[in-house]
């Protein structure tokens, strides 16, 4: 018998290398196992060539908005364009650029200035103005490193996301996510190394496609694990009602028994690595409402996050599990809020959508920061592109709206690697165009791998003939500058 | 780490480095390595060539290169400065340059050693080259065996025996119908003794109606079939009468190259029926948009990349995305070639409809499914050519909008494999016969390669989409030309199917031996049945079918089966009309899976647990995977867990004693007899439960609640809960998640 077993065991060793050097099993489950894995890799379901160098950061919590918002009104202050209200903006600065269909008829382009104050916040530099409707945020100045010359190709939702979340247009490619839990594994043996969390908005919403948390043409493993609002957080977590947690016990040792005869008779290493996902799971049972009960949260802190941290599928609350996922070292925490999308009113639209996540997101800094996690925690803060400044629709002296604007927008990074308290990159006068430093979403994937200790030119895979990497195919560079 | 680099590199082609006796193949031995560290700078792509060096022609890599120098002189290593380079020590002189991290294995350089020593000489790449039957050799069993037997000779193994009865009836059932078989059905067979007691199986299996269902699966996910539009909407659509056509074309044995010609150009055959319209429904299965603000230019652009792509890797295992930007760095595919096969396909009378939410955009076709032909119809959308050609020309760097006016393409095939047949018409029906003539290299090959991975879970060339430069040389060549020659002969996917299932390598134990494990870790060679975890559609319908609760019905519009609440409302865009999932009422729940609707951006969360793709691009292979979600699905989704409640109440129903039962219970899902150790493993843990549930009442009542139909009143409830998580137990056995 225990022959046997040391066969089987010695069989797994070899596929679990195999497996490994193809990019093979993520979440290896039972103890001999993780320790088997533990012997050849520091990393568990990670290539052993990552991290390339030592990383700043262990893990990203990246902070979606959804729908794209307005920099002009958020990050991006342009006092003087109040002087240019209905304006037309200089065909010089439009340009040739390519227009949406919803504009692209439109027979002149009015200057829309913001209609909300900014305020400066001091920071390592000359301060940072960020708008009213985002006080508590910019109250983390020193915190964060405000991008504001960003790019992307892309001027269409779909297309969009996809590309700001997968670096290619096109559905098919793994997400940033994905490509992380395939190139440094798993960090905890009882919960995914990739978790999606989302949030609904208060603005027109557009659709969220399961492929923006796909493995791509990785191993399926890698997919992002969808948390839900709901009774069941993960996909059927939750035994049936009726069922108890000693019966759950009972049904998985007579699958064991049997499934360890099975083992025996046909040699196949894969019967145990298959045991092993049930008794993950079985774990999983009882670590994730673990992880989503807040009961031992301080009042303090749930006050930090403000009152809707007790509303699961909150902003607030998905913000707060993201404190309680990084501290449990899930590798790629991801957050989309939706709602961004403000064609017909900035005006009515904007305060109510960053009243959703102002407060929660300065807490989560905060929270990070307080327990030395901020260090080790790379936070990143962006929709996938700008907001025009000319109005869609009226323009008055209380209402307009904008179209979607890619030649410029503004995010920010915070946290593990990343010098607090500075800006970088600007635009021109109307925030059309960007005046210096410009930074592709290549670049932004580029700095974010970076300070995971990985080299974005080396994270590749095999498919279809050529070596696919996250970061494309033109050259796309480090944003030394922002680095610590 | 070093170590196993190099053992990925010899297993990569040929799972034994190649003995020192053997001629080394340039196509199966030096191709690859020169494709991956060298082509990138020094092949078929001129604006990216660096130095003026080609290595990927004998006239290149023979001649003189920059400095003057010979390159590779044949059988001269010394007077070879390819080879002074490889070895070379200076960071800036060595090739490849460290930079790009593909510097070469030693395994791999002393390939190229020999490989110069011996005239470093060029082959066509082997794909491109029309398939020869070749001889088969001698030996027992059909041609395939013959083959698979060589190979396995040469590499020092021996094949394994044949399987028990049990398992290789429950492995050919699964494999040809896509269910488990019935008990009776087992019982005939393990009773049958005459010699082609098997064969008859196998014949059974094939003419049943359920084989066109299994069939159609892998060919769905080739044509990337959904029931919506995907994109920002996702607006439902109306192509299930095109699903139903292909389950039909599988069942009625339509030859397979009427069924291409029809899928590429059904609508250009002179009379067209209305069901060979229908079945260009293949060509308009991609992704649409109708967002507000999406310009039709470049969206019918991508509309007729995504059929060049799709025709690209299912018709001819080629990867055709490189090509819209820029010439293929490996495969001498050009952009005009990728540009000349989207011109048969751009010139239909579609248009762009922005925030429209018809179920069909024109062209369509009013047609009711061909399955049920009384049923009502439906507007499908299909090809119809336009009167005049677009003009076509490259796009600069693949840009919708940067046509380059110098160089307009010609509808052709890739130059690389030909010309247009003499006589044939200009438009798709010509590309169409093209496709399916001999002077085509690649269509039969790929086509029985793709059938080979369904049934022995791995390609004879194991990259499935990727036949070019850069896909893996397939592990039995002469096999595979053969099969793709026999297969050509009459284009019979079900004689190609017969001929694998009823082989003896089919037919070996599935058991992993130790000598197999050390030689060939991959079992690329087939020295064993290779055991595979069943698909997601497998797993969801084998409980099904052996609770008893499978609706056999035949085609028809997609059903819902419950999925948990929220799923599309979650993410789904205000303005779509599939933001709200309403389950399906009665015996609607209890389709076969591919009838379940699939919504591009939120599939059924089973099916993507399980690995089946989302269906927005053409996927030729899933590739397993092994979850801690998958554990879950299988023991707690609703319907699985009624299944155990069901295979329960036909436990409760079944004659004899408790032993009698589980037996019967173990077969009705694995067709195998469970051993006396596993019954009373069962039997304990019932007893267990039992008692447990005995105390607890409430627990029963709220236990037997999943699911939406009715058990039978007159059975008692404390006993039909506790078989229930029996079942269950069954239903998450490896033997019964796995085919072995």
């Amino acid at each position: 018998m225990q022959n046997i077993h040391d066969h089987l065991f010695n069989i797994n060793r070899r596929q679990i290398l195999k497996g490994a050097a193809a990019g093979g099993l993520a979440m290896l489950g039972s103890t001999a196992l993780s320790q088997l894995m533990a012997a050849e890799s520091p990393q568990p379901g990670g290539r052993t060539e990552f991290p390339n160098f030592p990383p700043k950061a262990k893990r990203v919590i990246y902070l979606y908005q959804e729908g794209a918002p307005s920099q002009l009104d958020t990050y991006d202050h342009k006092p003087e364009l109040q002087a240019m209200f209905n304006k037309d903006l200089p065909d010089s600065v439009r340009g040739t650029q390519r227009l949406t269909g919803m504009t692209s008829g439109m027979t002149r382009f009015p200057v829309a200035p913001s209609i909300f104050k900014f305020e400066r916040h001091s920071n390592q530099e000359d301060g940072l103005w960020v708008s009213e409707l985002l006080r508590n945020t910019g109250e983390m100045a020193n915190e964060l490193c405000v991008i504001k010359s960003m790019i992307t190709e892309q001027i269409n939702h779909g297309p969009g996301v996809t590309f700001m979340q997968t670096g290619h247009q096109l559905v098919g490619r793994p997400s940033v996510g994905a490509w992380l839990s395939y190139g440094l594994g798993s960090a905890n043996a009882n919960l995914p190394a990739f978790v999606v969390m989302i949030s609904q908005g208060r603005g027109q919403m557009q659709a969220l496609f399961s492929h923006l948390w796909g493995a791509g043409f990785l191993p399926g493993e890698h997919q992002g694990v969808q948390f839900r609002a709901a009774a069941d957080p993960v996909l059927f977590l939750n035994d049936p009602k009726g069922m108890r947690r000693e019966d759950r016990r009972k049904v998985l040792d007579m699958i064991s028994e049997m499934n360890h005869r099975e083992a025996q008779a046909n040699g196949d290493s894969e019967v145990l690595a298959r045991m092993a996902q049930y008794e993950m799971a079985y774990r999983m049972q009882a670590s994730v409402p673990e992880l989503t009960d807040f009961k031992n949260e301080t009042e303090s802190t749930l006050e930090m996050y403000g009152p809707d941290v007790r509303k699961p599928g909150t902003y607030a609350y998905n913000c707060l599990m993201a404190r309680r996922m990084a501290e449990r070292g899930v590798r790629f925490i991801q957050l989309y809020h939706r709602g961004w999308d403000h064609h017909g009113s900035v005006v009515r639209d904007l305060p109510l959508q960053c009243q959703d996540v102002d407060r929660a997101q300065a807490a989560l800094l905060k929270d990070l920061r307080q327990r030395g996690l901020l260090d080790e925690t790379l936070v990143v803060w962006g929709g996938e592109f700008g907001r025009t400044v000319y109005c869609q629709g009226e323009l008055t002296a209380t209402q307009y709206g904008r179209d979607h604007h890619p030649r410029c927008f503004s995010m920010w990074l915070a946290g593990g690697g990343i010098k607090g308290g500075i800006s970088y990159g600007q635009t021109d006068e109307f925030s059309y165009n960007v005046a210096v430093n410009p930074v592709s979403v290549h670049d932004l994937h580029a700095t974010m791998l970076h300070c995971l200790g990985i080299d974005h030119s080396r994270l590749t895979y095999k498919t279809q003939g050529l070596d696919m990497k996250l970061t494309g195919v033109e050259p796309a560079k480090v944003l030394k500058g922002i680095l610590t | 780490m070093h170590y196993r680099f190099i053992l990925l590199v010899i297993f990569g082609w040929g799972l034994t480095p190649v003995p020192a006796a053997e001629r080394i193949s340039y196509n199966r031995d030096i191709r690859p390595i020169l494709s991956d560290k060298c082509f990138a700078c020094h092949g078929f792509d001129a604006k990216h060539r660096k130095a003026e060096l080609r290595l990927d022609t004998a006239e290149g890599a023979h001649g003189k290169g920059e400095s003057g120098v010979v390159v590779i002189t044949p059988g001269n290593l010394q007077g070879s400065e390819l080879w002074h380079r490889i070895l070379e020590k200076d960071e800036q002189e060595i090739m490849p340059p460290p930079e790009t991290h593909k510097s070469l294995s030693e395994v791999e350089k002393d390939l190229i050693r020999r490989w110069i020593e011996a005239g470093a000489s060029y082959e066509q790449h082997w794909s491109f080259v029309p398939p020869v039957r070749p001889a088969v050799p001698a030996g027992s069993g059909n041609a395939l065996d013959a083959f698979i037997l060589e190979r396995l000779k040469s590499a020092g193994l021996a094949p394994s025996p044949q399987t028990d009865k049990e398992t290789l009836l429950r492995r050919v059932t699964l494999d040809l119908i896509g269910l488990p078989p019935t008990i009776e059905e087992l019982n005939i067979f393990l009773a049958d003794s005459a010699t082609d007691a098997y064969e008859k199986q196998v014949d059974r299996l094939l003419n049943s109606p359920r084989y066109g269902e299994r069939m159609a699966v892998g060919w769905l996910d080739a044509a990337r079939y959904g029931d919506t539009n995907g994109y920002l909407h996702d607006l439902l659509r109306t192509g299930w009468p095109w699903r139903d056509w292909v389950i039909k074309a599988f069942n009625e044995g339509k030859p397979f190259d009427q069924f291409v010609i029809e899928q590429v150009a059904g609508d250009l055959i002179p009379g067209a029926t209305p069901e060979q319209i229908l079945a260009t429904a293949f060509c308009r299965n991609h992704l649409i948009t109708g967002e507000g603000g999406t310009l039709a230019a470049e969206y019918l652009n991508e509309y007729a990349a995504d059929r060049v792509q799709t025709v690209g890797t299912a018709f001819l295992g080629l990867t055709f995305n490189c090509c819209r930007c820029h010439d293929h760095k490996f495969d001498p595919l050009k952009q005009d070639d990728f540009y000349s096969l989207q011109a048969y396909f751009n010139s239909i009378t579609e248009k762009h409809l922005e925030n429209n939410s018809a179920s069909a955009y024109p062209p369509a076709i009013e047609i009711a499914s061909p399955l049920v032909p009384q049923g009502q119809k439906v507007s499908v959308m299909v090809m119809q050519e336009a009167p005049t050609p677009t003009p076509t020309f490259v796009l600069t760097r693949g840009q919708y909008d940067q046509p380059d006016k110098q160089r307009p393409v010609s509808r052709r095939p890739p130059q690389v494999l030909g010309v247009p047949l003499e006589a044939t018409p200009s438009d798709r029906m010509g590309l169409a016969m093209w496709l399916v003539s001999t002077q085509n290299p690649l269509l039969a090959r790929v086509t029985v390669n793709r059938l080979w991975q369904q049934i022995f879970g791995s390609g004879i060339v194991k990259s499935l989409d990727d036949f070019g430069v850069q896909g893996e040389f397939p592990s039995h060549p002469e096999l595979l030309d053969w099969l793709a020659v026999e297969f050509r002969e009459g284009w019979s996917v079900r004689h190609i199917m017969r001929l694998m299932v009823t082989s003896a390598t089919y037919r070996q134990s599935s058991r992993v031996r130790e000598d197999c494990l050390a030689k060939d870790p991959e079992n690329r060679l087939l020295a064993r049945f290779p055991r595979q975890r069943l698909t997601a559609e497998e797993i969801r319908d084998q409980a099904l079918f052996a609770s008893g609760l499978l609706v056999e019905e035949m085609g028809g519009p997609p059903v819902f089966p419950r999925q948990p609440d929220g799923l599309w409302e979650e993410r789904g865009n205000e303005g779509s009309n599939t933001r709200v999932y309403t389950p399906s009422q009665g015996s609607a729940l209890y389709r076969r899976s591919l009838y379940t609707f699939l919504k591009r951006t939120a599939p059924p969360p089973w099916m993507s647990i399980f690995d089946a793709p989302d269906r927005t691009s053409c996927a030729v292979r899933r590739i397993p995977t092994n979850t801690p979600l998958q554990a879950l699905a299988v023991l707690n989704e609703e319907q699985s867990l009624e299944c155990a409640k069901f295979l329960a109440v036909r436990a409760l129903q079944d004659p004899g004693t408790t032993e009698d039962r589980l037996r019967t219970l173990v077969r009705r899902v694995t067709a195998r007899t469970p051993s006396a150790t596993d019954l009373q493993t069962l039997q304990a843990g019932l007893a267990s439960i039992l008692a447990r549930y005995k105390a607890a009442p409430d627990d029963v009542v709220l236990l037997l609640k999943q699911g939406a139909r009715e058990t039978p009143a007159d059975l008692n409830p404390t006993e039909l809960a506790a078989w229930m998580l029996v079942a269950s137990t069954v239903l998450n056995l490896d033997q019964s998640l796995v085919r072995n």
